[in-house]
């Protein structure tokens, strides 16, 4: 058994994806010298190499794959899957992963599993369908299994410095064919933590009732260091950016702590927080949905809750 | 120019699905089922399309029971000309409906109908794969733009903004394409009365799935197996605190998460 890992990064860093991917891997082989990894960009900065190595890092580094199109990518992928015989190659089930994966499946004429959030065997695995509402126990008889890996579901396994840096090969490509064009990006800079890696969530629902009001939830995702999520509600209200979804639609998020302002807890919207090991719901409708299945449910009205609950944590942080 | 956009009827989003006992699946008779959402947005952007006279026609196929003939007939009276069902009715092999296999058979739509565009839902809220559009594309060697929030057509290409992680990135793809819909894309029109009448003169061809498969030499990949499919583990129901210093408390000293 041989897997691939597809690396996900800006070209300046890792996706910290990668380290989930490798917990997943090591769950289906646990030697992990048959981990390898293959990662294509545009003057890929040497220190994401630098923290790459186990078996093979497979590089491919020219200005044709600086923004990693799918149309560009796909056949120097399969060559190398088809070539290196690799068991299972694994992307992480990001906006990156899921566009280029079935591409490649397609091309390989074999099928992709979606979304695997526990390895049951080499071949048999478990994904969420109905957005987690059920889950299907799938087995995989094609020779090469390619899997994209939710990677809330599996704990980061960090590769140790000492690895020796033995196995990169650089790849080659000068074929080109330009049939898709970048133009460009605009990716919404944030100091906050990832949505679908941050291991806080404060999210926000139409109780905020205005953009302006959305404020205190970004005060208190700042003294949590948590990441900042909505409700389709609030961003269709335009309260947020459409990035900050959060539900069956948006993003899954699965982190140890969510935290529900002001959310009454469609059932699109708790399919993709279900996953989270502690809900807190804060809301003055003790009937609301959300109430029912959170952790801990402070009915309160939350212009007040929120600000005090920031002192409170403020004090905690200072002791 | 031709436009395709394949369409899949599924449990409506708003209804609580139930795990059969026998693990085997979900429940669907006698349950609501509805145009998969992302599928109607799909229907949607090509009528608007066709509207703004950027597309000669708009023909959406479904590959499903026969009863899929109520979501192409909205999508008809949304303003759709023709209609195909690849009926799967009374067919066993359930491989069918896996994603390569569909992506297999609407590259065979789409040679046939010469289609210069199709255009797809991110994914189907039952299955939840988000694969076949960017199979399609594979298999056809077209480009793709998936998940898209915004789509214009000039000459022979068209212009994408696409939602991914952290934000928005912009594409400019040749045509043919493949493009697959966002939330945002659109808001899907309601069919009026009058539409939905003329709908129902509307061409809908019913082609058996076995005859469609054989005649296009289509091999049905059967390697992915679901073995069985069960329920979410259910939530310990939790516990009301009084107030923010109770929350807090619970938080720090319980919990030890803040």
């Amino acid at each position: 058994m041989s897997i691939l890992i597809v690396v996900e990064h800006d070209n300046n860093n890792l996706k910290s994806s990668v380290f989930n991917l490798i917990s997943a891997a090591k769950e289906i082989n646990e030697n992990i010298e048959d981990i390898n990894f293959f990662i294509a960009g545009h003057n890929i900065n040497q220190t994401i190499i630098d923290k790459l190595s186990f078996g093979q890092v497979y590089i491919i580094n020219n200005q044709n794959f600086e923004h990693l199109l799918p149309e560009e990518l796909d056949d120097i992928l399969v060559n190398l899957i088809k070539d290196k015989k690799f068991s299972h190659v694994l992307f992480p089930s990001s906006t990156f992963g899921k566009n280029l994966s079935p591409r490649l499946a397609a091309k390989l004429n074999i099928n992709q599993l979606s979304d695997v959030v526990e390895v049951v065997s080499e071949d048999t695995f478990i994904r969420p369908i109905y957005a987690g509402n059920a889950f299907a126990t799938c087995k995989l008889n094609d020779e090469i299994k390619l899997l994209t890996i939710r990677t809330t579901a599996f704990e980061p396994f960090y590769i140790p410095n000492e690895t020796s840096k033995k196995g990169i090969v650089n790849l080659d490509s000068s074929s080109v064919k330009a049939i898709s064009r970048f133009i460009k990006e605009e990716i919404n800079k944030s100091e906050r933590p990832e949505l679908a890696q941050a291991k806080i969530v404060v999210s926000g629902g139409r109780g905020l009732q205005s953009k302006e009001n959305f404020k205190i939830i970004e005060e208190l995702a700042e003294v949590l260091n948590a990441a900042i999520g909505a409700t389709r509600a609030a961003v269709d209200a335009g309260y947020v950016p459409n990035d900050y979804q959060v539900g069956q639609t948006g993003k899954i998020v699965a982190p140890e702590l969510y935290i529900a302002v002001g959310i009454s807890g469609a059932i699109q919207h708790l399919a993709g927080i279900k996953d989270s090991k502690i809900i807190v719901a804060i809301n003055k409708d003790p009937d609301a949905p959300i109430m029912q299945i959170a952790d801990y449910a402070l009915e309160a009205d939350l212009f007040d809750a929120v600000p005090k609950l920031c002192e409170e944590i403020k004090k905690l942080k200072s002791n | 120019m031709n436009i395709l956009v394949p369409i899949k009827r599924v449990i409506d989003y708003r209804v609580k699905i139930r795990v059969k006992p026998d693990k085997s699946g979900v429940e669907t008779k006698h349950v609501k089922m509805s145009m998969n959402p992302f599928d109607e947005i799909a229907v949607e952007e090509a009528i608007k399309l066709k509207e703004s006279g950027k597309a000669n026609s708009v023909i959406v196929v479904s590959i499903g029971e026969n009863k899929s003939q109520d979501i192409i007939r909205q999508a008809l009276a949304m303003g759709a000309d023709e209609g195909i069902l690849i009926s799967t009715e009374n067919y066993e092999d359930s491989s069918v409906f896996n994603p390569l296999n569909i992506a297999k058979m609407l590259e065979t739509v789409i040679k046939d109908k010469k289609i210069d565009l199709a255009i797809l839902g991110k994914q189907a809220i039952d299955s939840d794969n988000n694969q076949v559009g960017q199979m399609l594309a594979a298999l056809l060697n077209w480009p793709q733009g998936t998940f898209i929030s915004e789509l214009d057509i000039f000459d022979n290409k068209i212009k994408i903004v696409r939602e991914i992680d952290g934000g928005l990135q912009y594409l400019e793809l040749n045509l043919p394409a493949i493009v697959t819909t966002d939330l945002r894309l659109n808001q899907p029109r309601y069919p009026s009365m009058p539409n939905i009448m003329k709908a129902k003169r509307k061409p809908l061809e019913i082609i058996n799935v076995d005859d469609f498969l054989a005649k296009n030499n289509i091999e049905i990949n059967r390697n992915l197996e679901i073995l069985e499919v069960n329920p979410p583990k259910e939530r310990i129901s939790g516990i009301k605190v009084t107030d923010v210093n109770d929350l807090v408390n619970k938080l720090h000293n319980d919990k030890k998460i803040i």
